[in-house]
């Protein structure tokens, strides 16, 4: 009985020990020789595997910015400037740093403001529906609120609002990673820079068309009257096609714009409520469901 | 101009009348002649056996359904009910009403919902309830009650071997001294003979098949080879030595080849897409079923080759693809 | 045993209400809105702005490029806006508006009935004229016609096949040309066959219209040239290479045209379009359209002119009945959805379907049972259920390696689908999104 046990137990152990041998052989002689920095720059980035840097994963990432030589055209939107600094540590290079952006969705064209004149059935998602047709309203530049930019974001930082039926944007949550602004196939979605406070100001509007059929077909389009423009002391705001743009490098946020515009198409988010009675009473409410579908 | 508001969709605009609920009901439509005769052949034990497999199945889907997976249940497609109805056709038709519920619970719960419900699962899943029960309960799982008209009582069967059982049990014996204790063929053909409730009678299950196909439920490739290739494996075999072998035709009218061949294998959802990967599981699921009837331990064989061929169907999907148009000619 | 093509196919219900019913002339428009791209290819450019008057059959938008078409004044009038306009493709288009003053037709225009049967023109005339008229495929294709009729060196075309099958449900604008239209169709066959320098034309109808199939062999005797076809019916039979095969038993190859097995197709509508071009001197102003619909009160075959809101024809066959959920442009299997009646008719609309609000809409989607009925019903041998999913998860990489490229959307997947599910919907995205990959690796 013993005796048993005792063979049992070496040749086990022979085998193990044999084995154990073998491996070892193995894994020196099929040994892959690995940058270390590679694992120590993983280390340092988030590990979200979102994609925000143009590579499949951070592992893919962390690869890429041992290979470079300058990497200072790198850039993690998720961890941002810390991370990055933190890279360029490990790696000994220089790095640049960059604003923190956020995204902003550049329509207002609520269940309110932009009446549905057909209704859309089929697969819900906007990469089809905008193949099929230019969505179920007369806009077919806005949101088409399917939410394809909800379903790619991995970070719970966009969400549809079902009573506007327009997506917004949580913006502590939001890492400016770019994947709803890739996955919008209206192009509305823009990563803004991010201001103190969060606060923002920028034209919610993307609609290129004539002035009296973009206003017909949504209550805040912008039509285009170069009001703005005009007004802007810091020549911060551009019009093409029928459509302002407002430059976030040079904006101050003075809101001089927003008072001008006569369709509430300047979305104006996160400031205190003004002392001045200047607006009237439509416009307020206006304002009110605006930043409602923001925050 | 009105001011109708169209609805936009995608073209086409027209459907095909068919639904997932008409293909689950004709499979209903084409199992009834043969539980008509088994009722008629087993008497009340058919009766409660396969309404307690299906009022089981109904029941587990929905509460898993509602309280697990806590979706819209969808018993009404009618699948659940057809996993009953195969379970009960799977099993003796004196099962303790017990172990039909553990079954049905296997069936469902393990089966189907465990993967995400219809459309989902690898298995067929009245084959998984039907061969847990088996290992399970193998006593209670092997006691055939004979067909002998109209039968009263639940318990108190008749009770006897199968012909396959006779077979495999024949020892010493040669196959002809076997062959004259077991039923005639005809006898075999209008289910005159121990089983399982539902796989005894070929000519109710042929009428099956015809209703299927006639109602395009299923396409003819998989009946017909797996029918095929059991009876060339076992021709073969006859050929070789009839002493040893049964005959190619006994081997189609025992056990649950037919029904296996026309119902169970061709469940949608755990058989291939493509013709030519419709045959390949066929074959492998008559050549399995011969080689565990004829050199394995169990008399029948049926119920495992379709589920070791389930298992490969995933793999028949990725690797056997369709002739495409113009395929042929290789363009540049 | 009546020839069909071999692989796939369904039989949607026929529906062809109005298969009976003599084309009628549809008044003029008030107004025509005629979009600048009405074709596959490069749009053409206006050549006519506000204020300017024009005659029916004037040019109003030139081609540019050779895979482009011309484009005609199809009333007599004022210019009244070059603008974007929602046309039947729901997006807004340039198009050119003109209101109905008079009905004039430009110089050179034989609007007479007569028919000129002898043929003057030299095969280089007819594909000039036919460019110059601004024809396209009729049949919903609205490829140039000029360019299916340039054989480019090397190939070599033995056959023309006209495509008289229409197997869409419900449309019956060609059956109607082919009844009353057939001379001067049968014309346009033979100016087609001279410009391809061809022996031999087939003429594929579906056997669900004897009549036709009788009425064109009683035109041709015995015509050892022509030959019409009767097939089995079965859809997709009008896609060019199910016609092929159904008729000739040949197989375009994966990637390549009807040219690279000899062939060239063109539509019974084009036929007679090219008769009007060549014999006429008339460019492509009108077309026959059915205007069908379970519930329309006067379901007809109107000829009408290129341009004319959809709204104007509902009208003509008995107003937009209240129930109407839907208004499709072309046949219920591959027709577009229109989001507005003002939507134009064009050249490639060869009908109008009022569907009632209780058919407008699919049934709720399940999960697919894998019961390989889309695999049958493919014509190309595909496997939809796969390339779905593939394009669902946007793995077009996989999508590419299973031939999504030859798919015809045709619909008959998302027709067949117990499950309902959006199969030819999904594809169409993945076919988009391979073609777009395909077209940036080539620029690399």
């Amino acid at each position: 009985m013993t005796t048993t046990v005792l063979y049992t137990i070496l040749s086990l152990s022979g085998l193990g020990a044999v084995a154990a041998m073998i491996l070892y052989a193995a894994a020196q002689k099929f040994k892959v020789y690995e940058d270390p920095r590679i694992d120590q720059v993983e280390e340092a980035l988030p590990g979200a595997n979102c994609g925000g840097c143009g590579y499949p994963g951070c592992r893919q990432f962390a690869e890429a910015l041992v290979k470079a030589d300058d990497i200072s055209d790198y850039y993690c939107p998720v961890g941002g400037n810390d991370t990055m600094k933190e890279v360029a540590q490990i790696l000994g290079r220089e790095v640049a740093e960059q604003e923190p952006k956020v995204a902003v969705v550049r329509c207002n064209g609520s269940f309110q403001n932009r009446k549905r004149t057909s209704i859309y059935e089929g697969p819900s998602s906007c990469a089809i529906e905008a193949s099929l047709f230019g969505g179920e309203t007369d806009c077919q530049y806005g949101c088409l609120g399917k939410g394809d930019c909800v379903e790619v974001c991995d970070f719970e930082a966009i969400f549809m609002n079902e009573e506007t039926g327009l997506p917004y944007v949580i913006d502590d949550n939001c890492t400016a990673c770019g994947a709803c602004v890739d996955a919008c196939p209206n192009n509305i979605i823009e990563l803004r820079k991010r201001y103190k406070k969060d606060r923002k100001i920028y034209v919610s509007c993307v609609n290129e068309d004539k002035p009296a059929a973009a206003k017909k077909a949504c209550q805040v389009a912008c039509i285009g009257c170069n009001k703005c423009v005009k007004v802007c002391p810091f020549d911060a705001i551009t019009l093409e096609n029928n459509l302002a743009y407002i430059i976030p490098d040079k904006c101050k946020l003075c809101r001089k714009c927003v008072d001008v515009c006569p369709t509430n198409a300047i979305a104006e988010i996160g400031f205190p409520p003004r002392r001045n009675k200047r607006r009237n009473a439509k416009k307020e409410s206006a304002d009110q469901e605006q930043s409602k579908n923001q925050s | 101009m009105s001011n109708n508001v169209l609805t936009v969709s995608p073209s086409p605009h027209v459907y095909q009348s068919t639904t997932v609920r008409k293909l689950m009901y004709g499979v209903v439509i084409a199992l009834l002649p043969t539980l008509a005769w088994s009722v008629v052949s087993f008497g009340i034990g058919a009766i409660i056996v396969t309404l307690v497999s299906v009022i089981s199945c109904i029941l587990f889907e929905y509460l898993i359904e509602r309280f697990l997976l806590k979706r819209t249940p969808s018993i009404t497609d009618g699948s659940a009910m057809v996993t009953g109805l195969l379970l009960a056709f799977n099993v003796p038709a004196n099962l303790p009403v017990g172990i039909i519920i553990i079954g049905a619970l296997v069936s469902i719960g393990i089966g189907k919902m465990s993967f995400g419900g219809l459309g989902r699962n690898p298995f067929n899943p009245a084959l998984v309830g039907r061969v847990f029960l088996l290992i399970s309960f193998p006593a209670q799982m092997t006691r055939w009650p004979i067909p002998k008209g109209f039968n009263t009582s639940y318990v108190n069967a008749q009770t006897g071997a199968t012909p396959l059982g006779m077979l495999q049990e024949k020892g010493e014996a040669t196959v002809s001294k076997v062959m004259e204790s077991a039923p005639s063929y005809g006898d075999l053909f209008y289910g005159q003979m121990g089983g399982s409730l539902g796989e005894m009678a070929a000519f109710a299950l042929i009428i099956g098949l015809i209703i299927l196909l006639y109602m395009r439920v299923i396409s003819w490739h998989i009946p017909a080879s797996i029918i095929l290739s059991t009876g060339v494996f076992t021709g073969i075999l006859w050929l070789v030595d009839p002493t040893q072998y049964a005959d190619p035709l006994f081997h189609l009218l025992t056990g649950g080849l037919l029904l296996g061949a026309i119902f169970m294998a061709t469940d949608y959802v755990t058989s291939p897409m493509v013709p030519k990967a419709m045959w390949i599981y066929g074959i492998g699921i008559g050549v399995l079923t011969v080689i565990i009837r004829v050199f394995g331990s169990y008399p029948e064989g049926v119920s495992f080759a379709i589920l070791i061929m389930n298992a490969f169907v995933p793999l028949l999907n990725r690797y056997i693809k369709p002739k495409r148009f113009g395929e042929e000619v290789q363009h540049g | 045993m009546l020839k069909t093509f071999t692989k796939g196919g369904v039989h949607p219900a026929e529906n062809k209400i109005t298969q009976d019913k003599a084309i009628e002339k549809a008044g003029l428009p008030k107004k025509v809105i005629i979009p600048i791209a009405q074709h596959i290819g490069a749009p053409s450019s206006p050549v006519v702005k506000k204020k300017d008057q024009v005659k029916a059959g004037d040019v109003i938008a030139r081609s540019q490029g050779f895979v482009s078409s011309n484009i005609h004044a199809s009333v007599s009038g004022t210019v009244a806006k070059v603008d974007h306009v929602v046309d039947a493709s729901g997006f807004k288009q340039p198009c050119v508006v003109i209101n109905t003053e008079d009905d004039q037709w430009a110089d050179g225009i034989d609007t007479s009935d007569a028919l000129v049967k002898d043929i003057d023109a030299s095969a280089e005339e007819i594909r000039q004229k036919v460019l110059e008229a601004g024809i396209v495929g009729m049949g919903g294709a609205t490829f140039p016609s000029h360019v299916k009729l340039s054989i480019p060196e090397g190939k070599h075309v033995d056959t023309l096949v006209i495509n008289g099958v229409e197997c869409e449900p419900y449309l019956t604008s060609d059956h109607r040309v082919m009844l009353e239209r057939a001379e001067e169709m049968l014309v346009g066959i033979r100016l087609l066959m001279k410009a391809l320098g061809v022996e031999k034309a087939l003429i594929g109808i579906e056997n669900n219209k004897p009549d036709a199939i009788a009425h064109l062999n009683e035109w041709l005797g015995d015509d050892p040239q022509i030959e019409v076809y009767g097939l089995k019916v079965k859809y997709p039979q009008g896609g060019e290479k199910q016609l092929i095969n159904a008729l000739l038993d040949r197989e375009v190859p994966s990637g390549g045209l009807p040219l690279d097995v000899g062939v060239v197709v063109h539509n019974v509508g084009t036929a007679l379009a090219v008769y009007e071009a060549v014999q006429k001197n008339k460019p492509l102003v009108e077309r026959v359209v059915t205007v069908t619909g379970p519930s329309l009160t006067h379901p007809t075959n109107l000829l009408v002119r290129v341009g004319t809101p959809v709204g104007e024809l509902i009208e003509a066959a008995g107003g937009l009945p209240e129930d109407t959920g839907k208004v499709v442009s072309g046949g219920p299997m591959m027709g577009k959805a229109l989001k507005t009646l003002d939507a134009p008719v064009v050249k490639g609309t060869s009908g109008i379907l009022v569907l009632p609000q209780k058919w407008a809409h699919r049934e709720k989607e399940l999960h697919c049972v894998r019961c390989a009925q889309c695999v049958d019903a493919c014509p190309m041998g595909l496997e939809p259920y796969l390339l779905k999913q593939l394009a669902e998860r946007e793995r077009f990489e996989d999508l590419e390696k299973n031939s999504v490229l030859d798919c015809i959307e045709c619909g008959s997947c998302s027709f067949t689908c117990p499950a309902r599910l959006p199969l030819v919907e999904y594809i169409r995205y993945g076919k988009t999104n391979v073609n777009q990959i395909i077209r940036n690796r080539k620029q690399q």
